[in-house]
C-alpha cells in the first residue's frame, strides 16, 4: 500500500492541479508542496524497514507473464528519498521563482507527473514498467523545458532532450527486452540473480550496448550529453530538480540498478569506464569556458554524472559504494548552486558571467551559500563533496588492470579534479568578486526569504554530512550499497585517513586548479571565449537536417500528386506481395477437394445471379462517364452481390449488403448533385491499355486464388464457434455471436472507425457552404411528388419497428446491431429524400454527433462492467429469466453492447449521408447567366 | 463448376474495380472503389469456402459440421460497413475538392486529363 501510494500520490497531485486554473499559485504550490513532502514521511515510515535489510514488496497481474508491481530496497528508497525531499524543496523555491504572469497550475501538474514518474522508474519491480516511467520522465521532462513556450530556445531545448533521451529509451526497450528473452522474466528479482546466465549469452553485448545507450543518454555521457546545456532554457527550479539531482541520475541508476546483471565484464568495463572518464575530464574543460552561469553548471553535471558512471564501470565494490555516495552529494551541492544561480538571474536579470561580477557587495548570505556548495563541488575538506571525491581518487589509485591504463587513470583522474577546482573558482571568483557589476538592468539585492530557505537546507545537509559522515549519511549510504550489491563491503567514512595518494592527489588537484584559474584569467580573459569551435548542438542540427532531407527526396520520388499513380503503385504491390509466395511454393501440394465436395446450386438460379451481377459490373465500366447510368447499374451489383450471399447461407450479410447498397447508393446521388455528371473524354489509347493491363492481372490474379481456395480441403476453427455459441453465448444466430461476443473487442474497434468516419464527414462539411457558378445553373428542382412525400412518413414509424423486431432477434435469428441500425438509417434517408420530413420533427436535423459517443461509452461500459464483476475485459454473460406475460425472455450483457453498436451505425450512417445533404447552397445562375 | 463462377466473378468485379481506380476523376476512382470492395468481401468470404442452403444458426437439430463458416461471415458484416464509411469519406473528399480545387480531377502530373469537363 505504502508503494503504491508514493507512486500514485504525486500522479493523483499532477492531475488536481490540472484541474485548477493558473490563478491558483497558492493552492497548487501548497498541493504539490504536501505531496512531497507525504512521501517523504512514507518514506521515513519505510526506513526502519529498509535499513535492516527488507525489501518491500507489492504486486498485481498485468499481462502475460508481466506483473504491476513495485519494490523497494535501499537504494530505490535513497533515490526515493532524493526525489521526494528534493522535490519539496523544488515546489517551495518555484514558488517564489515563478512570476505572477507564469501558468503556476501547469507547472505544478507537469513538476507532479514528473515526479510520479520519476518515483516510478526507481520503484519498478520489473524492467517492463521501469521503461514505461523511464519514458514518462523523459515527456515530462520534455513540458517542463518547454515550459516557456513563446521562447524559442526553450522549445528547441525540449525537442533536443526529448529526441536525444526518447531514442535512449528505445533502446533501452530494446535491450530490456533482450533481458527478457535471455532470463525468462522482465521481474527485478530474477534479472539482478541471473547474471552468469546473462553474461553467458551471446546477446550479451547486445544487450549491453543497448541498454547503455538507454542509461548514457538520459545521463548526458558524451557523446549524448550536449542536449542537458540546452535544456537549461527551462526554469531554473526545473533545472535544479530534474537537471541536477533527479532526472538525469536515471542512467546512473540504471547502472547501479543493473549492476548485479550486466556489471563485471571487460566489456563494461571499458565502455562505462571509458565513457565516464572521458565525459568527466571533457565536461569539466568545456565548463571553464561557459559565460553563461547555467551552462557552467550543466557542463559542471555532465562531468560528475561522468564520475559517477566511471565510479560504476571499474567493477569493484567500494568503487559502486563511491559511485552511490557521490550520487548523494551530487543532488545536495548541485541542487543548491542551481537554486542559487536562480536566485542570483531573478535578482539581477541575467545569468551572463560577463556582466556578473563583484556581486559580493549586493547579496553577502547567497554568495556564502553558493561559495559553501562549490567548496563542496570542487571537493574541499569538511564538505560532503570531498568524501566521496577522496573515495574516487582511492578508487583510481587502485584500479587492477593493464600496467598502461594504471598509470593513466590516476593522472587523468587528478586533471579532471583540478578542472573541477577551476570551474568551482571561477564561479565564485567571476560572480561574487573580480570588479564591479557590468551593464545589469536591475540592481541586484538578496532575494525573497522563502527563496533562499532550500538553498540554506541543502547547504547546512552538505556541512552536516561533510563533517559527521557516520552519524548522518551513514545508514543510507549502507541500505543503498545492501540494496545495490546484495552485500555490505568494508568502508570507512571517516574524513582523515592519514597521508595517502587521495589526499596527495586532492592537494595536486586543489592547487593546479587555482594556478590553473589565476593562469587562465591572466593570460586569456576568460570574459572573450565567446564560442568553443566544437559544438554536440551542430552535430545534432546536421543529423536532424539529414534525415529532413532523406525524408523530403523519398516524399519526393513517391508519385504524391497523382492519385491513379498512387493506386496503380498501391495495387502493384499487392499483386507482388501475393504472386511472390505463390511462385516461391505454388499453390500447395494439396490434391483439389474430391468431386464429391465440390458443392452444386441450382444451376439456373446461380448462373441468373452470376449473369447479372457480372453485366452491371462490366456495364458499370463501360458507361462510367455517364455517370447517373453508372450509378444504377452499380446499384444492380450490388444487388447481386446481396443475393449471392443469401444463396450461400449468409443471411446476415445478405440483409446488410442490401442496406448499406441502399444507403451508399443515395449518398453517391446526393454527392453527385454537386459534381458534374459526367466524365470528360480520355485522350491517349496507351493510358488506356496500361491500366486495363494492370485491371486484368490483378482480376486474373485474384480470381485464381480465390479459385485455388475454393477447391482445396481446409480445416476451420469454425466448429469451435458452432459448438460454443449456445452453451456458451446463450444464443443460436453464431455470426452475430461473433461479433457482438466472442469477438467483441474486434468489433469494439471497427464501430469507432466507422463513429470516427461519420464524424469526420461531418467535420469537413460543417461550415461548408456550396456556391455554384453559372456553369451548373440546370440543377433541377424538382417537387417531390406527393405520394412519396406521403407514403415516406409511414414508413418511417414501420421501419423504426422492423429495426427493433430484427434487433431483439438478432442474438438468435438473422439481425443484431448492425442490421437494425442500418435500417433505421435508410429509413431516416429515405424519408428525407421522399420529401415527407420538411417538418420540425425531421428526424435528419437531429444532433447525431453525441449518440457515436453514447454508443462508444455503451460499448466500453458493456467490458469493463465485466471487468468490475471480475472476469476479463468484455465477457458476456446471459439470462432466460420468466416474465409475467411476456413469458420467457433471452437477455444477454451481449445486448446491451449490441444496443452501443447499433447507435454508432444509425448516427455514422446518417452524419456520412445527411451531412452533403444538408449543405447550405446558393445559386446565382440567374442573375450572373 | 460453382467455384469456378464463383472465381470469375470476383475476378471481372476486381478488374472492373482497378480499372475505374485508376480514371483521373474522384467520382470515377469512388465508383471504382465501390466495385472493388465487392470483390473483397466476396473473397473474404469465400476462404470459409461456399456452403448451400445452411445458414450458421445452430440449435435447430441437425450436425453442426455441415453450416457454413460463421467466421468470415462476422468479419465481411463490419468489413461492408466499413467500406460504405469510407466510400461516405472519399466522396465528401470529392465532394470538398470539386469547390476547393474548382475541378475534380485527382492526377495533377497528367495535364492532358486536366481539362473543362462538360455538364
Amino acid at each position: 500500500m505504502l508503494l503504491i501510494g508514493l507512486v500514485l500520490l504525486p500522479f493523483l497531485a499532477s492531475i488536481a492541479c490540472a484541474a485548477m486554473p493558473n490563478t491558483a499559485r497558492s493552492a497548487t504550490a501548497w498541493l504539490s508542496g504536501l505531496t512531497a513532502l507525504g512521501g517523504c514521511v512514507l518514506l521515513a515510515l519505510a526506513a526502519p524497514g529498509v535499513f535492516s535489510g527488507e525489501i518491500f514488496r507489492i504486486s498485481m497481474p498485468w499481462f502475460a507473464n508481466v506483473n504491476f508491481g513495485f519494490r523497494m530496497d535501499g537504494l530505490a528508497w535513497a533515490f526515493a528519498l532524493i526525489i521526494c525531499a528534493i522535490g519539496a524543496l523544488v515546489v517551495l523555491y518555484a514558488h517564489y521563482y515563478l512570476s505572477p504572469d507564469d501558468p503556476a497550475a501547469r507547472f505544478f501538474a507537469f513538476l507532479m507527473a514528473f515526479m510520479g514518474a520519476m518515483l516510478g522508474v526507481v520503484l519498478a519491480d520489473n524492467l517492463i514498467l521501469l521503461v514505461v516511467f523511464w519514458e514518462m520522465t523523459s515527456v515530462s521532462s520534455f513540458l517542463l523545458i518547454g515550459y516557456w513556450t513563446h521562447r524559442s530556445d526553450a522549445r528547441q531545448g525540449a525537442r533536443m532532450a526529448l529526441t536525444v533521451t526518447a531514442m535512449g529509451g528505445l533502446c533501452l526497450l530494446g535491450g530490456v527486452i533482450l533481458l527478457g528473452q535471455i532470463t525468462g522474466s522482465y521481474s527485478l528479482d530474477i534479472v539482478l540473480g541471473a547474471g552468469e546466465a546473462v553474461h553467458a549469452s551471446p546477446l550479451y553485448p547486445v544487450v549491453l550496448v543497448l541498454v547503455l545507450l538507454g542509461a548514457f543518454t538520459k545521463s548526458a555521457q558524451f557523446p549524448f550529453h550536449f542536449w542537458l546545456p540546452h535544456a537549461m532554457a527551462a526554469p531554473t527550479p526545473v533545472s535544479a530538480y530534474l537537471h541536477s539531482a533527479t532526472m538525469v541520475k536515471c542512467g546512473v541508476f540504471l547502472l547501479a540498478r543493473l549492476y548485479p546483471t550486466l556489471g563485471g565484464s571487460d566489456l563494461w568495463f571499458y565502455m562505462v569506464s571509458g565513457t565516464g572518464l572521458f565525459t568527466m575530464t571533457f565536461g569539466a574543460a568545456v565548463a571553464i569556458f561557459q559565460q553563461d552561469l547555467k551552462g557552467l553548471l550543466a557542463y559542471s553535471t555532465i562531468s560528475h554524472l561522468g564520475l559517477i558512471t566511471f565510479l560504476f564501470g571499474l567493477d569493484s565494490p567500494l568503487a559502486v559504494v563511491a559511485g552511490l555516495f557521490h550520487i548523494l552529494n551530487h543532488a545536495t551541492f548541485k541542487a543548491s548552486l542551481f537554486m542559487a544561480a536562480g536566485i542570483i538571474d531573478h535578482e539581477t536579470g541575467s545569468r551572463d558571467m560577463r556582466q556578473l561580477n563583484g556581486l559580493w557587495q549586493f547579496m553577502p548570505i547567497t554568495a556564502t551559500l553558493a561559495m559553501v556548495a562549490s567548496a563542496s563541488m570542487a571537493g574541499v575538506v569538511l564538505m560532503n563533496g570531498f568524501l566521496s571525491k577522496e573515495m574516487f581518487f582511492a578508487q583510481a589509485v587502485e584500479l587492477d588492470s593493464h600496467h598502461l591504463i594504471e598509470m593513466i587513470v590516476p593522472i587523468v583522474a587528478t586533471v579532471a579534479a583540478a578542472l573541477g577546482v577551476t570551474y568551482s573558482l571561477r564561479l565564485i571568483h567571476d560572480v561574487f568578486f573580480n570588479g564591479q557589476p557590468v551593464g545589469l538592468t536591475k540592481t541586484p539585492h538578496e532575494p525573497p526569504r522563502w527563496l533562499r530557505v532550500p538553498v540554506e537546507v541543502l547547504v547546512v545537509v552538505c556541512i552536516v554530512v561533510g563533517v559527521i559522515p557516520q552519524w548522518t549519511v551513514g545508514p543510507v549510504l549502507a541500505a543503498m550499497v545492501q540494496g545495490t550489491l546484495g552485500m555490505r563491503p568494508e568502508y570507512s567514512l571517516a574524513i582523515w585517513h592519514g597521508v595517502n595518494f587521495p589526499l596527495v592527489m586532492s592537494v595536486i588537484a586543489g592547487t593546479a586548479g587555482i594556478l590553473f584559474y589565476f593562469g587562465l584569467q591572466r593570460y586569456i580573459n576568460l570574459h572573450s571565449v565567446t564560442r568553443l569551435p566544437v559544438s554536440g548542438k551542430h552535430a545534432f542540427d546536421a543529423v536532424v537536417g539529414w534525415v529532413e532531407t532523406l525524408a523530403r527526396k523519398v516524399v519526393g520520388w513517391l508519385p504524391s500528386t497523382s492519385l491513379p499513380r498512387n493506386l496503380a503503385c498501391l495495387v502493384a504491390t499487392a499483386f507482388v506481395a501475393m504472386a511472390w509466395p505463390l511462385w516461391q511454393n505454388g499453390f500447395g501440394s494439396a490434391p483439389p477437394r474430391a468431386a464429391t465436395d465440390v458443392l452444386t446450386v441450382p444451376p439456373l438460379v446461380g448462373l441468373l445471379i452470376w449473369l447479372l451481377g457480372v453485366a452491371a459490373a462490366i456495364a458499370v465500366t463501360i458507361n462510367y462517364r455517364q455517370r447517373l447510368t453508372a450509378l444504377v447499374m452499380l446499384g444492380a451489383a450490388g444487388l447481386a452481390v446481396s443475393v449471392t450471399f443469401v444463396l450461400f447461407s449468409a443471411p446476415d450479410l445478405a440483409l446488410t449488403q442490401l442496406l448499406v447498397e441502399v444507403a451508399t447508393i443515395a449518398l453517391m446521388m446526393i454527392v453527385l448533385h454537386f459534381l458534374p455528371q459526367t466524365s470528360p473524354v480520355e485522350r491517349g489509347t496507351a493510358r488506356k491499355l496500361r491500366d486495363a493491363g494492370i485491371a486484368g492481372v490483378a482480376g486474373l490474379g485474384l480470381a485464381a486464388v480465390a479459385y485455388a481456395v475454393l477447391t482445396r480441403p481446409f480445416t476451420s476453427i469454425a466448429p469451435f464457434y458452432l459448438a460454443h455459441a449456445l452453451p456458451d453465448g446463450g444464443g443460436t444466430n453464431v455470426v452475430n455471436l461473433i461479433l457482438v461476443d466472442f469477438r467483441a473487442f474486434d468489433t469494439m474497434g471497427e464501430v469507432a472507425v466507422l463513429g470516427a468516419a461519420g464524424l469526420l464527414v461531418y467535420a469537413l462539411l460543417a461550415g461548408f457552404h456550396v456556391h455554384f457558378d453559372h456553369h451548373d445553373a440546370d440543377i433541377a428542382e424538382d417537387w417531390n411528388p406527393l405520394l412519396l412525400r406521403t407514403v415516406t412518413r409511414v414508413v418511417l414509424p414501420l421501419a423504426a419497428l422492423v429495426a427493433a423486431f430484427l434487433f431483439l432477434r438478432g442474438h438468435n435469428l438473422p439481425g443484431g446491431g448492425f442490421i437494425a441500425g442500418l435500417v433505421l438509417a435508410c429509413a431516416i434517408l429515405v424519408l428525407r429524400i421522399g420529401g415527407g420530413g420538411r417538418t420540425i420533427l425531421d428526424p435528419a436535423h437531429l444532433p447525431y454527433q453525441p449518440w457515436i459517443a453514447g454508443g462508444l461509452v455503451m460499448v466500453l461500459a458493456t467490458g469493463i462492467g465485466s471487468m468490475v464483476l471480475g472476469y476479463p475485459f468484455l465477457t458476456s454473460t446471459f439470462a432466460h429469466p420468466v416474465l409475467p406475460v411476456i413469458g420467457e425472455v433471452p437477455l444477454a450483457s451481449a445486448a446491451l453492447f449490441d444496443l452501443g453498436v447499433f447507435m454508432i451505425v444509425v448516427a455514422a450512417t446518417m452524419l456520412a449521408t445527411i451531412s452533403p445533404a444538408l449543405l447550405p447552397q446558393d445559386h446565382d445562375a440567374e442573375t450572373q447567366a | 463448376m460453382t467455384e469456378v463462377f464463383f472465381a470469375s466473378a470476383i475476378g471481372v468485379f476486381t478488374a472492373c474495380g482497378v480499372w475505374l481506380m485508376l480514371r483521373a476523376r474522384t467520382f470515377d476512382v469512388a465508383l471504382g472503389l465501390a466495385l472493388f470492395s465487392y470483390a473483397v468481401n466476396l473473397f473474404i468470404f469465400a476462404m470459409g469456402r461456399l456452403t448451400f442452403g445452411a445458414p450458421a444458426i445452430v440449435g435447430q437439430g441437425g450436425a453442426t459440421a455441415t453450416l457454413a463458416d460463421p467466421l468470415p461471415q462476422a468479419l465481411v458484416l463490419t468489413a461492408i460497413v466499413i467500406a460504405f464509411a469510407m466510400t461516405a469519406l472519399v466522396l465528401t473528399l470529392a465532394l470538398k475538392g470539386r469547390f476547393v480545387n474548382r475541378g475534380d480531377a485527382c492526377d495533377a502530373d497528367d495535364e492532358t486529363r486536366i481539362e473543362d469537363s462538360p455538364r
